[in-house]
């Protein structure tokens, strides 16, 4: 949309930063081309924005909006890097990770994990004051090239939206509600369905965490030296700025 | 820095695997740097079983999957000013926690235990028996993080955590700089 519409250009600001926007533009966007980083952990390149997670939350004109589904609008003030919304991001990202089975040291995706990056970008250190919900959830290793371990899962849903709009196929979907609300399958098991590990769904950059498993290359690349151990999260969005 | 009197520093493994005591070792020469700095109180690396004095600072690797580790794991509340949760285990159980989820049923120690002593494809236990010694601990229902036992003033988070996390948190917080990690030293692995 942002493409045909180039000419139509105003400006905002982030942090007290100028950035220029299209009509039809998402903040996130906006943002994104210019260099300025929000945290996201739903949101991904190339799939339709869900708006979920709500990580990327930013104050616009004072109030509490999805930097990803909001559109931009010229002469915002928006706020991203405050105390108060990286304190509230720390909160989410403590709260994912207390909700599922997160077991960096034994997770194939240490170190590829944006869960992981995303804890370590917001500092996540202090003494924790959540229980740990240590849910029972299963393991299905019933694909010959693919694993799921949904101790793992997020809910971040992109690779529902990948399997749906990319590979056409809806191998994933929601089911149930609330806290009860999971990515399941469209079957009894993952070699029920047509799943192929050449999928975008099933690609390494659609699933933030470990639990979709490409099986047969765990540990190519060993820990430490993997995307987020050498740089943050979102270092290479700030790098254009530079 | 010799007329400053030296902080006492104690250390124990819980529920852990030794790993970050390893990785205390892993500070190498800037061991002795450190040693101008503190006294080792009860400790592994002392081979101290008690505390001898109060101390500044205790370092607990591990969480509690047992009765033992929680009684020395309050006994370093009340000897320490400072309690330093190290490594993953220490912070949120870790591996040893895996038997609270991933063994989960209405008795997930007895299916825990089961698996590892009776039923499991691999083992070879003449005796069919979980090992009921007197001597050993009880086991807890759980395994839990140390902050669920007692208050945990810091956390030094990975698995096991660098010799330079741990060098660069010890010493600042000796001279009373710390004032959080750095972000591209935190590490969960």
């Amino acid at each position: 949309m942002s493409g045909t519409k180039k000419e139509t250009g105003f400006s905002f600001t982030i942090d007290g930063v100028e950035v220029t926007a299209y009509a039809g533009q998402t903040i996130m966007e906006a943002a994104d081309e210019a260099g300025v980083y929000i945290p996201r952990l739903c949101d991904h390149q190339g799939l339709r924005h869900q708006g979920s997670c709500r990580v990327c939350t930013v104050k616009a004109g004072g109030r509490s909006v999805a930097a990803c589904t909001q559109p931009a609008a010229p002469g915002q003030a928006v706020e991203n890097e405050t105390k108060h919304l990286n304190k509230m991001r720390r909160d989410l990202v403590e709260m994912l990770f207390h909700e599922g089975n997160h077991l960096c040291p034994i997770c194939e995706a240490s170190g590829n994990c944006e869960l992981q990056a995303m804890a370590y970008r917001l500092d996540m250190t202090e003494t924790t004051r959540f229980p740990y919900l240590e849910p029972c959830r299963a393991l299905d290793a019933s694909h010959p090239d693919i694993a799921l371990d949904t101790n793992r899962c997020i809910s971040c849903g992109r690779c529902i939206r990948a399997s749906q709009d990319v590979d056409g196929k809806g191998i994933f979907g929601y089911v149930g509600r609330g806290i009860h609300r999971r990515v399941a399958v469209n079957g009894e098991n993952l070699a029920d369905t047509d799943a192929e590990v050449s999928d975008h769904a099933i690609s390494r950059e659609v699933c933030p965490v470990g639990c979709i498993i490409r099986k047969r290359v765990g540990f190519v690349t060993p820990i430490g030296e993997r995307e987020f151990d050498n740089g943050l999260i979102g270092h290479e969005i700030e790098e254009k700025r530079k | 820095m010799s007329e400053l009197p030296k902080a006492r520093i104690a250390t124990a493994s819980l529920a852990g695997c030794f790993g970050c005591h390893m990785a205390i070792l892993d500070i190498d020469e800037r061991l002795i740097e450190l040693m101008k700095l503190v006294d080792v109180d009860r400790s592994p690396l002392t081979d101290k079983k008690r505390f001898t004095q109060r101390c500044d600072i205790g370092i607990i690797e591990g969480g509690c999957c047992n009765e033992e580790n929680v009684h020395v794991l309050h006994d370093f509340r009340r000897n320490c000013d400072v309690l330093i949760a190290l490594g993953q285990c220490a912070i949120m159980g870790g591996l040893p926690a895996m038997r609270n989820a991933i063994m989960h049923s209405d008795a997930p120690l007895r299916e825990c235990l089961d698996e590892a002593y009776i039923t499991g494809r691999y083992i070879r236990n003449t005796t069919h028996n979980v090992p009921n010694d007197p001597a050993l601990p009880l086991l807890l229902d759980e395994v839990y993080p140390c902050s669920q036992v007692v208050e945990i003033d810091y956390q030094i988070p990975g698995c096991a955590p660098g010799g330079d996390i741990i060098f660069d948190t010890l010493s600042r917080l000796l001279t009373g700089k710390f004032q959080g990690f750095e972000r591209e030293m935190i590490r969960f692995d």
